[in-house]
This record gives structure tokens, sequence and C-alpha cells, in this order.
């Protein structure tokens, strides 16, 4: 299992796997926080609900890294120790905000028929 | 924005790539202490701390390659992994590396070269413009049976052609010339090798002058004023590149020519020994210019857009066909045909390049099955690792991956040496391949690394893909369990390999009997009886010009005198002349008719190759005298009508009959002049690769210009020949000192010269099917032995329960003979048609010769069995206790 861990095991797929840029994007939109931090945010925000694991957090900040819509800094944290620092660039806020629009419409979407059928 | 960022990352992630891995460790390493000093806060001891942050981590080395997967240049790291990997066992196993590498150097190296020269001779368009819409358009006799059906055009055919037919956009012809070229001021003469081109026939191909013009057709006429174009070459050769020789005189055949144009230096049509041009007409007196039966031009014919080669060449047949019905009593053709320009300029060398193409590819191919067979024998003994690492979650597109990685190695590695090999096999070929049309055209470029490169990676997939995916296909248990115990275990794959093995022989076959036929019919070239002396014998070629010997009595007193102060040169046991020796080609040919026989009932009508002769050439060169008698002194100048004539002659047209003291109607361009037969000499080839024709032979002490004006000398010497020609040359230069000679040649070198092409490629392909047989006996070797291992220890249980041990060595030699004999059958009915194919280039072989056949196939019976045996007698010779402690 990739992704966002819920309390079920599913198989990978590319909702769950988009779904993880998004929490990481919005997650750091406010102020840069390190792989940790987005990890616990991410966990606390949804009542425990969402887990994020290890094995898809990293590849996912990588990935997200390499394609330029976050970018790194090394900086120290609160208890004086190095840390890698991930923030939104330009290009990852514009990406943050189309990929809000299209979870809004995905998700509008699913209410629709989850509600009328 | 973006884009710049990314770029940035692109480069870091290219060049610190050491120090990012540094810092994703590091990274995670982080999450792992953040995790501990959380667990350490819900109140665990700091080693519980660490043992729950681990196990909830999951396993660091994971995480950490999926993270590096989402990099930049992620498949490059995987490709030099994987090369890295592939170079590691490819060192483990020099041996086997090291062969594989020749064998495809060997292979690509000979048909990159093949490939070059067939582009550039064969493929490559002629240098001129439009040239797909020239054709070369000949004179065909219906009836003839002789040659290819192309006949040399008649001068005055030509002109009607032209000015009467539409079909084409224009015609122009040219024809091979021979001048002794001299300077005003007496510089030294040269005899030059010319061509005459009718006006238009540089306008015709596209070919601009580099310095003054082209012929007018006022100059292209029989009483034309004497101009000449040079060649390149000749314009920097003799007179420096110096432009203002442009408008100068020079002297050809003692006539004065006015220099009126140079030709660039690409321009090497006919071909590149053609030192200067004339005017077409200029080359004729204005009666044969006018005649329909003398034959010996080339005719060139640009197409017109709207009318098809064949619609053209029609109208020019019907036209020659009122010629031919108008000049009945004289040798005119009744129809006309054409080739495009390029298959008349390759002619001669399109099948020999085609089969040795051919032969290469073959070769490559036996290469490729011998490398991917060796391959599969090493997949063979890795089964385990390969199975052991699929089970550990190696995916199998990776292990495939892996595979090729070492053929695509061997296949670049062997590529690029190869590629150096075919640069210099390449020139070396160019350069010895006697007559090689368009030979200075052929270079190493572009598409012909594009054609390397793809067939680097052709034969890597060739090699690599069948091995690698036949060891990875199968589940563990299956590889794991089927140790070397099994007996019957891995008979897939020894069909797979025997089936390779199959194809291998039958190729090789192929290309034996190929290369048996081709050398075959060189040795036949080689010991072929010339019918005359041919050891120790100089020829030394001089032609006089016929503005200064213009009387018969000058011609003979030049002769004459030559052959006394030559016959008076220290070493020399005879010398003789003859207008063209034996072997040096066709030359002239003569119709005839005889009136004491029956005229012919065809349209064609009899003719035979004429020489002139001195009377003491038949005795100096040992050609027999069989009936009548040779020429005296007596037959001189005027008293000039005998005739003798060759055993093929006689027996031709004579049939039985004693032809002494009967008469031949020669005709000598217009006039018919009769002659009386005095005797019958034995038979010469004019070429060894061609059968004997009929042959006349004149008095050359008639001294008739132009017929007896241009001669050989042929000396019997009692030393080495060649040290000759130097006292020959200046006995000539003492009696005329601007008189060149030419064609200095012993007997041997002419014989060496009509016979370097089927040399060349005969044992060029004899090389190619040696390797191959090579290659086959060593592939027949490597699938035994590997047989042979696997079953080690099924036969070491058959000796213990008391199985002989010659039934092993039966058994096995069966094994290893069964695929060579499945592809000798399918070799030989393959090398039946390739040797039909090859007709052409064959002398005095049949396609079916049973020597080389049965020569061929022992040759690689042997070979066969002398591989076999090794690997049987091993077998034979295992020890039960020995082969089956070994598990």
């Amino acid at each position: 299992m990739e992704g966002v861990d819920s309390h079920s095991m599913g198989k990978p797929s590319d909702l769950v796997q988009g779904t993880l840029d998004l929490l990481i994007l919005k997650t750091i939109s406010l102020e840069p926080k390190h792989g940790w931090a987005i990890a616990k945010r991410i966990q606390q925000i949804s009542n425990e609900v969402l887990q994020v694991q290890q094995g898809s957090l990293y590849p996912a900040l990588h990935r997200l890294e390499q394609q330029g819509w976050i970018d790194a800094q090394w900086s120290e944290t609160e208890t004086g120790r190095k840390a890698k620092f991930y923030a939104l660039t330009v290009a990852g806020r514009a990406q943050l905000d189309r990929e809000l629009e299209s979870w809004s419409r995905l998700s509008n979407a699913i209410n629709l028929v989850v509600e009328v059928v | 924005m973006r884009w710049f960022q990314r770029i940035q990352i692109a480069m870091r992630m290219l060049f610190q790539r050491q120090s990012e891995a540094a810092r994703l460790n590091d990274e995670l390493q982080f999450h792992l202490e953040q995790q501990v000093s959380e667990n350490i806060s819900r109140g665990l001891t700091p080693d519980e701390a660490r043992t729950a942050a681990l196990r909830s981590f999951g396993n660091p080395g994971v995480i950490r390659d999926q993270a590096r997967s989402t990099w930049n240049w992620n498949w490059l790291e995987i490709l030099l992994r994987d090369v890295r990997y592939g170079m590691r066992t490819l060192m483990r196993s020099p041996g086997f590396t090291l062969i594989s590498v020749v064998v495809l150097m060997l292979g690509i190296g000979a048909t990159t070269s093949l490939f070059t020269i067939v582009r550039a001779v064969l493929l490559k368009p002629l240098p001129f413009a439009d040239s797909d819409k020239l054709v070369m358009v000949y004179e065909h006799f219906r009836d003839s049976t002789d040659g290819d059906g192309f006949n040399v055009v008649a001068a005055a055919d030509f002109v009607d052609w032209r000015r009467q037919t539409h079909g084409f956009e224009d015609m122009a012809a040219w024809r091979g010339y021979g001048f002794d070229l001299t300077g005003i001021h007496g510089e030294l003469p040269e005899a030059v090798l010319a061509a005459a081109g009718s006006s238009n026939l540089f306008s015709l191909l596209g070919v601009q002058p580099v310095l003054g013009r082209h012929f007018t057709p006022a100059e292209d006429q029989p009483e034309g004023n004497h101009v000449a174009m040079l060649s390149w070459n000749l314009f920097q050769r003799r007179f420096a590149g110096d432009a203002s020789i442009v408008g100068k005189q020079i002297h050809l055949d003692s006539d004065s020519y006015t220099i009126v144009g140079v030709l660039p230096g690409w321009f090497t049509y006919p071909d590149a020994k053609i030192q200067l041009w004339v005017p077409y007409a200029q080359t004729f007196t204005p009666e044969v210019y006018a005649m329909h039966g003398s034959h010996g031009s080339h005719v060139v014919a640009r197409l017109r857009l709207d009318v098809s080669a064949e619609a053209a060449t029609k109208e020019v047949g019907a036209l020659q066909y009122q010629i031919h019905l108008a000049h009945a009593s004289e040798p005119v053709a009744e129809d006309a045909v054409y080739r495009p320009m390029i298959d008349d300029v390759v002619q001669d060398v399109k099948t020999p390049l085609i089969v040795l193409l051919c032969a290469v590819g073959c070769m490559l191919l036996i290469a490729c099955l011998n490398v991917s067979n060796l391959l599969v024998a090493r997949a063979a003994s890795r089964r385990k690792e390969v199975a052991v690492r699929g089970a550990l979650g190696g995916s199998r597109v990776a292990l495939i991956r892996e595979q090729m990685t070492e053929s695509i190695l061997i296949c670049i590695a062997g590529g690029s040496l190869g590629l150096l090999l075919s640069v210099l096999a390449t020139r070396w070929l160019a350069s010895h391949w006697r007559n090689l049309p368009r030979a200075e055209s052929i270079q190493v470029d572009g598409s012909v690394l594009a054609f390397t490169i793809g067939l680097v990676v052709l034969t890597a997939l060739l090699a690599g893909l069948v091995p690698a995916i036949s060891s990875t296909g199968e589940g563990v248990l299956t590889a794991l369990q089927e140790s070397s115990r099994s007996i019957e275990g891995s008979a897939s794959r020894a069909w797979l390999r025997k089936t390779m093995l199959t194809a291998e022989i039958a190729l090789t076959v192929i290309l034996l009997v190929s290369a048996g036929l081709l050398f075959k019919s060189f040795l036949h070239l080689r010991t072929a009886d010339l019918g005359c002396v041919t050891d120790n014998v100089l020829t030394v070629k001089y032609g006089l010009p016929e503005k200064q010997y213009d009387t018969r009595e000058k011609v003979v007193a030049f002769h004459e005198s030559l052959l006394e102060r030559v016959r008076r040169i220290p070493g020399v046991r005879g010398a003789a002349l003859i207008s063209t020796p034996p072997g040096e080609g066709y030359e002239n040919d003569s119709v005839f008719t005889i009136p004491e026989r029956p005229a012919p009932a065809t349209t064609i009508q009899n003719d035979a190759i004429t020489r002139t002769i001195d009377p003491t050439y038949f005795s100096v060169m040992q050609i027999p005298l069989i009936r009548g008698r040779f020429f005296t002194d007596h037959e001189r100048l005027t008293n000039d009508h005998y005739v003798i004539i060759s055993k093929k002659f006689a027996d031709q047209y004579f049939a039985g009959d004693n032809p002494i003291g009967r008469h031949v109607y020669v005709a000598w361009n217009v006039k018919k002049e009769n002659y009386e037969i005095i005797g019958v000499v034995g038979d010469t080839l004019y070429d060894v690769a061609e059968s004997v024709k009929a042959t006349m032979y004149f008095p050359i002490l008639s001294g008739i210009p132009d017929r007896t004006s241009g001669s050989t000398i042929v000396v019997r010497a009692a030393v080495d020949p060649l040290t000759l020609s130097i006292p020959i040359q200046q006995q000539v230069a003492a009696l005329d000192p601007t008189m060149p000679v030419y064609s200095v040649l012993t007997m041997q070198q002419i014989l060496g010269r009509t016979t370097a092409s089927q040399n060349l490629s005969a044992t060029l392909l004899l090389v190619f099917a040696g390797v191959s047989l090579l290659l086959a006996g060593v592939g027949l070797y490597g699938v035994l032995s590997y047989l042979v291992t696997q079953r080690v220890s099924e036969i070491g249980i058959r000796i213990a329960l008391g199985a002989q041990r010659s039934e092993v060595l039966r058994i096995v030699l069966l094994d290893g003979l069964r695929p060579v004999a499945l592809g000798l059958a399918i070799g030989v009915a393959g090398g039946a048609t390739a040797g039909n194919l090859i007709r052409s280039i064959l002398y005095g072989t049949s396609p079916f010769d049973p020597v080389v056949l049965f020569a061929m196939l022992g040759c690689l019976l042997l070979t066969a069995v002398v591989a076999c045996t090794v690997p049987a007698l091993r077998a034979s010779r295992i020890e039960p206790m020995v082969a089956l402690r070994s598990e």
C-alpha cells in the first residue's frame, strides 16, 4: 500500500496518489515544514484518520521537488538540529490551486452520486 | 521561471548526486530521530523507543530507493549500474568476452566495409544532373548469341538516331581513343588514354568546364578544327594547373590541337584514366563516319519527361530496322536496346559486390548465432542465480535488461572495433580492386555510421534477446529443483541451441559452396592455357602517328629497324610484332565472307578477330603451325593479300576441308579485299575469361597506315624480362624521340591483371567462408560440451550400470551430428540456389560442380566430427564415482 493510509489497506491508485500531492502542498502552503512535521500535521488535522507512511511521503516529496513545485531548504528546527524544510514555490502554488479545484470537482461529483443514488 | 528551476534541479541532481544521496540519508535519519524522541516522550525506554521507531519506519533501504527512483536522471543511474554490472560479469569470463568481441568485430567490420562500397558504387546516383533520367542505348543483333546483346553503336547510326528520332530529349556519343601527347617544344612524349565525345555530351550530362568551354557543333565534324579538353588530372599533372594553357596548342599524334577547356576533377566518366577529350566526329575519317557497319561508340540519352525509356528506344529500334534493311550487306543491327546509365557503369562489379555483401551478411548472421549460443550456455550456468534473484523480487524485465546489457556491451565493443576495421578494410579494398568503377566516391560517412549503429542494435537484439528471454521465463521451483541430476532437464533449451546450430551449419555450407565455386573459377582462369609461351615474355606497345608515318614504306621501315635493334639487345632471345598480344583483349574484328563456302543462313555475318603480325611472331611466341606455312619477308608492302587463320577459324568455317589456298573477303571499313589463306595456326585466347574466338592474322609488313601503325613488340628474354624494358624504350627513342611507349607488361602481368578481380572476390569469399566454418566448429563444440556437462551424472549412472564407453561415445557423437546432418541438407539446397545465382561470374565451373560440392561438404563434416569428438571422448571417459560425487 502506498499513499495515504486510512484504516483499510487498499491498492494504490491514481486517486490516492494525486490526493497525497494535494495534502502535502496544502500542508506546507502556510509555512515551510520538514517531512516529519508534514506527516504529523496531516495526521492531526484529519483526526488521525489519514496516516502518511514514510514509504509514500518521501518519494512524493522528492518527486514534487524534482518537478519544481516545492523547494527544499536546510534549516534548524526548534531543537537546534538541521532538517530539510519544504516550501511552496510560485509554480507549486499554482499547482496547489489546480489540484484544489480538481479535488473539489471530484468530491462534489462523488457526493452527488452518493447522495442521489 | 519553472523551467529554469527545473533545469537547475536537473543539473544539481546530475552533478551533486553524491551529496544529494547523503542529504536523503540525513533526512530519513531525522525522521527516525523524531519518531524515537516521540516514543521516549510517550514513556518508552530509549532502546524500546528505537526498536519501535524502526519497526514503524519500515525498511529504510527500500524507502531510500523509492525516493531516489523519483529523482531526475534515474534512468541514467540504472543504465550506469547495468553497464557496471555487465562489465563486471564480462570481465569475469575474459575468454568468452574476447571471442565474442572479435567475432562481432569481424562480422560488423566486414559488413560495414562491403556496405560502404556497395553504397558508393551501386546505390549512390551518378554525379550528373538528374542522373536517373540518363540511359545508354545500344544496337541489338536479334540472332546473336555472343555477349549480352548490348552492342556498341556505329557512328552513322548514332547520327541518324539523333537526327531522326524524337523520343529522347537528346542523345550524345563517346568512344575511347588513344594519343601520343607531346608538347610543341619537344617535351617528353607520353601515351595518353583519351576519349572522343560529341559536342552535346557534356551539356547532356550537365557538366560545366572549370576553365574555357565545351566543343561546338562545328568542331564536332570529321574535318572540324582540332580542339581538346583536358581532364583535371592532366591539367594539374602536366600543365601544373596553369590556367593560361586554355587557348594554347598541344601536339596529339603529331597534329596540333587547341586546348579549349578543362574538365572538373570529379568528372571521371567513363573512368578515371581518361586524360583528355576531343570532339567525337574528328576521330573518324569522313567515310567511316558515314558507315553503319563500323561499331565502337557508346550512346548516352536523356529521357524526356513525357516519354518512357521503352517508348523512346522503340522509336530508335524502328529506325535501326530501316537502316538494317538499307544496308543488308554490312553488319548492321536490326534493333536497339537501352539500360540505365548507372547499370551500365557498374555492370561488371554488380554481381560480385552483391555476392560479397550477401556473404558477409551470412557471416555476420553466423557470428550472431554463435554469440547467442555462447550466451545461452552462460545463461544456463547461471539459472539458479537468476531464479533466486527472481524469487527475491527482481522483475523479469530487470533481469532481461541486465542480460541484454551484456550482449549490447559486447556488440558495442565489437561494433566500434568493427567500424575502425572497416575504415581500413574499405580503403584497402577500394585501392586493390582493379577497375572498380566509381572507386573515388567511396568514403565512410554519416549514413555508413548510421548503418553500423543499426547493425550493432540488430546484432545485440539477435544475439541477446533469445537467450535473455529463454533463461528468465521459468518458475523458481522448476529451476531450483531441476539440478543437473535430472536427465532430460533442459531439453527445450538444447532444442533452441540445436536449431541455431542447424541454421549456422546451413549458412556455412552455402558460403563454402559459393566460395568453392568462385575459387575453382579463379583457378581455372589462372591455369588457363593462353595458347602461347607466357614465361619471360615482355610486351611493349607503341603507335606510329599517321601524320608522320603516312606511307607504307615509312611504317615498314620503322617496324623493321625497331625489330632489328631490339634483337641485338643482350638477353633478348627473340622479338616479334603483333597488334594486340593474347590475353590483352578483343580489340579489332572484321566481318568476312568465304567465296568457296555457302553464305550464312542468319542475318548475322561471319566475324573474326583481326591481328597484324610480323613473320617471326608464331615462332617467337611458340604458337604451333598446323597447316601451310608462316609469313615470310616476301609478303610485304602491296604483296600483302595473304592471311593465316587460327584453328578455331578453320574448324568453324571449313569444317574438315583443307582451307589452304581458299580465300576470304574481308570488309576493311568500306572496301572488301580478297585474301588467300596460306596457313593455319594454334588458337590463342584474347581474354582468359572468354572462350576461343576465330582469328585472322595479316602481315604487318604491308605497312598500311592505320591498320598496322599500332603495334606491340613481344620479347622473349633469357633474363628477367622487366630488365629489358628500359633498353627497348631507348631503342624506340633512338628511332623517333617523340614516340612514347606504353603498357610495358610481362605476359604474367597481363594474365594477373585480367584475373585480379576474380582473384580478389574468390579470396575474400574463401576467407569469409573459412571464418564461418571456424565459427560453426566452435559453435558445435560449445553446444556439445554444454550438453555433456549437463548430462555428466546421467552418463555416470549409465556407466555405473554397465553401459559400454563406446556406446556413450556413439550416443554423444550422434547427438551432435544430427543438427549437422540437417544443416548440411538445408545448406546443399541453399548452396545450389546460390551457385545458380552466381552462374554469371563462374568460368569453367557449373553451379553443381561435384568436386567443389564434395570437397566443401567434406571440409565441413571433418570440422564437425573434430568438434564433436572432443566432447564425446570426454563423455566416454567420465568416471561414475567422480560424476556422482560432484553433485
